[in-house]
């Protein structure tokens, strides 16, 4: 049995090692065929042989920083709502439900992004702004990240021993004072952790930002958030969907066109697995200290 | 909610030391905090009104051929079947592997792995994994699955691109969280219970399956619930093995053509439906996403009630 069982946690390291292989592999293949000049270019237009990685990486970054502009106050006060104020009977009706919007699939998000948030929300803040925006698709992803940020955070603040706001509360502090100066503190590497998940998390969306983003050939290169954006993510599912057709044409810029897939991914996994390995530390360091 | 002691000592104290006044700061700041979550709530509700609004018109019109007719490009009479059904085959593939497999290496790591180096590795690297973007395991599937699957034979007329590679993708997809989830419910067994099992001559392998995967098999139920929920509406990694080849498949296929052959599922068709033309096409868009939202937020709710239900406090 127990070798059965050992086999099964290996499985998970051959998962990771496949990863790895089958991305680096095609990104190799990639960066060796084309043109390294095309990767600093006016654009990602894959199909005409321009590979702009600012352009990719400026869309991802702009639109997960809208997300965390959405889900850090919302997550973390909900979070500290439900850790340091609600009533226990309030808190079993209030955390399930925010589970519920955790299970939301990112496909429904990425529609109402689209057919929601961009006319009720973008649309009357700027009326220049289309129906496709890194804003309308920062948002649909920022309210996907909110219940990751505000779980994490609300395990890191409940981790906190009671003793520490007793002895707040035994000094005279109020309630704000002990929740703001001292359990937040406390607190504070798991916030942290909670954070870093939320921007891992953020770049690697991909379905809010291929459905409400635009630019699904291709994009200039745009800091305006009010415009359509091109993430890596959206960008690779855009190459995903066309490939078939790829495939078929041949053509060595096609090659290239679907290669770039490749390179994409391999940025967007040592991206995500950076953050990822950050958070984890952070989550030690509670661990640790109590 | 206190972990020791009085859940009320704060109040007691603050009255003690300044009667009852109560401060500015002492209401509008949990009131800030409540507005957060019940922002977060309200987009929540928005989402599932906007949605059963735009869907009203579909599903009050069509009824159940919504979700019993075919697949189509005409507006009118096209239907979720195809991908309704593809999407609890990818389900049931995904049960098959990843359960087993994942409640396997959760119950090694957690009951008979020794404390070090290579166990903390693996610790680390499920962790990660549970991190990688969706549409990264789509690349996996394409490169190694699809692949695999049509080096054993099963590659049926799409080269590959199947539900079987589908399955192996979303089932990679989801083993981490299946082993992470599996896990916990294994620790939150209290250790008195293995030390009485050895206590009278159980052996390690009869402490597990008689005693501690009992214990936790709610916890591991819910958390496999979840995953498979999460894997049902799982759209990106679909998209690059092959899930939008099944558009116009008709059913007229036997069993094992169905599985070799081409696929699809709901998530795939609401995002291929979403960038339709034309507002029959965005009427049958949401009605569709009802159908998805109804099967998850069903499998959810009962993972919860689950977990509710059969929550032990030790």
């Amino acid at each position: 049995m127990r070798l059965l069982f050992s086999g099964a946690a290996v499985t998970s390291v051959i998962i990771s090692l496949l990863i790895m292989a089958s991305l680096a592999g095609e990104a190799w293949g990639f960066l060796s065929s084309v043109d390294l000049s095309s990767l600093w270019d006016m654009g990602w237009f894959p199909r005409r042989d321009m590979f702009d990685i600012k352009t990719v990486l400026t869309g991802t970054l702009l639109i997960a920083a809208i997300a965390m502009l959405v889900a850090t106050p919302l997550g973390l006060g909900a979070a500290i709502y439900l850790s340091e104020y609600a009533r226990p009977r309030a808190r079993r009706w209030l955390k399930p439900i925010l589970e519920v919007l955790a299970g939301i699939p990112s496909v429904v998000l990425g529609y109402f992004a689209l057919t929601w948030i961009s006319p009720s929300i973008v649309q009357r803040l700027n009326p220049h702004a289309g129906a496709f925006s890194m804003v309308a698709a920062g948002i649909g992803v920022g309210i996907l990240v909110t219940p990751l940020v505000a779980s994490v955070t609300e395990d890191a603040m409940r981790a906190v021993p009671h003793a520490l706001r007793e002895a707040s509360y035994g000094l005279g502090a109020k309630k704000a004072t002990t929740v703001t100066r001292i359990v937040f503190p406390a607190a504070a590497s798991g916030i942290m952790a909670s954070l870093i998940l939320g921007v891992s998390r953020a770049i690697g969306e991909t379905m809010v930002v291929a459905m409400a983003a635009g630019a699904v050939g291709g994009s200039l290169f745009e800091l305006n958030v009010f415009e359509p954006g091109q993430t890596m993510t959206a960008a690779m599912s855009a190459l995903a969907i066309g490939s078939d057709q790829v495939a078929g044409g041949g053509g060595e810029g096609a090659v290239n066109a679907f290669q770039s897939l490749f390179f994409l991914g391999l940025l967007l996994f040592l991206m995500t697995l950076a953050l990822n390995l950050l958070s984890d530390r952070f989550v030690r360091k509670v661990r640790e200290k109590y | 909610m206190s972990v020791s002691g009085n859940p009320r000592t704060e109040d007691l104290v603050q009255q003690a030391i300044r009667g009852r006044r109560v401060g500015f700061g002492d209401i509008a700041f949990p009131a800030a905090l409540l507005l957060a979550l019940l922002f977060a709530l309200l987009f929540l509700a928005t989402l599932l009104v906007d949605v059963f609004v735009k869907a009203w018109d579909a599903l009050s019109g069509r009824g159940w051929s919504v979700v019993s007719n075919p697949l189509s490009l005409n507006a009118e009479t096209a239907g979720l079947w195809q991908s309704i059904m593809g999407s609890l085959a990818l389900t049931g593939v995904v049960a098959l592997l990843a359960f087993p497999i994942g409640v396997g290496a959760a119950i090694y790591l957690e009951e008979y792995a020794p404390d070090n180096r290579f166990t903390r590795f693996i610790n680390t690297n499920i962790r990660n994994l549970a991190g990688v973007p969706s549409i990264v395991y789509g690349i996996l599937g394409f490169t190694i699955f699809v692949r695999f699957v049509n080096a054993v034979g099963a590659g049926g007329g799409v080269g590959g691109k199947n539900l079987l590679a589908g399955g192996l993708t979303l089932a990679a997809l989801v083993l981490p969280i299946v082993i992470i989830t599996t896990a916990e419910a294994l620790r939150a067994v209290p250790a008195a219970i293995r030390e009485a099992g050895f206590g009278v001559g159980a052996t390690r392998w009869e402490v597990i399956r008689y005693h501690v995967v009992p214990y936790a098999a709610p916890g591991i139920l819910t958390g496999t619930v979840l995953t498979l929920a999460r894997a049902f509406g799982e759209t990106a990694p679909l998209l690059l093995v092959g899930a939008a080849t099944g558009f116009f498949s008709a059913g007229a296929a036997g069993p094992l053509d169905r599985i070799t052959g081409p696929y699809t599922a709901l998530p795939v068709t609401i995002f291929s439906w979403a960038r339709q033309p034309g507002a029959d096409f965005r009427a049958l868009t949401a009605a569709a996403i009802v159908v998805l939202l109804v099967v998850m937020l069903t499998a959810n709710a009962a993972a919860i009630i689950l977990r509710n239900r059969f929550e032990r406090k030790w």
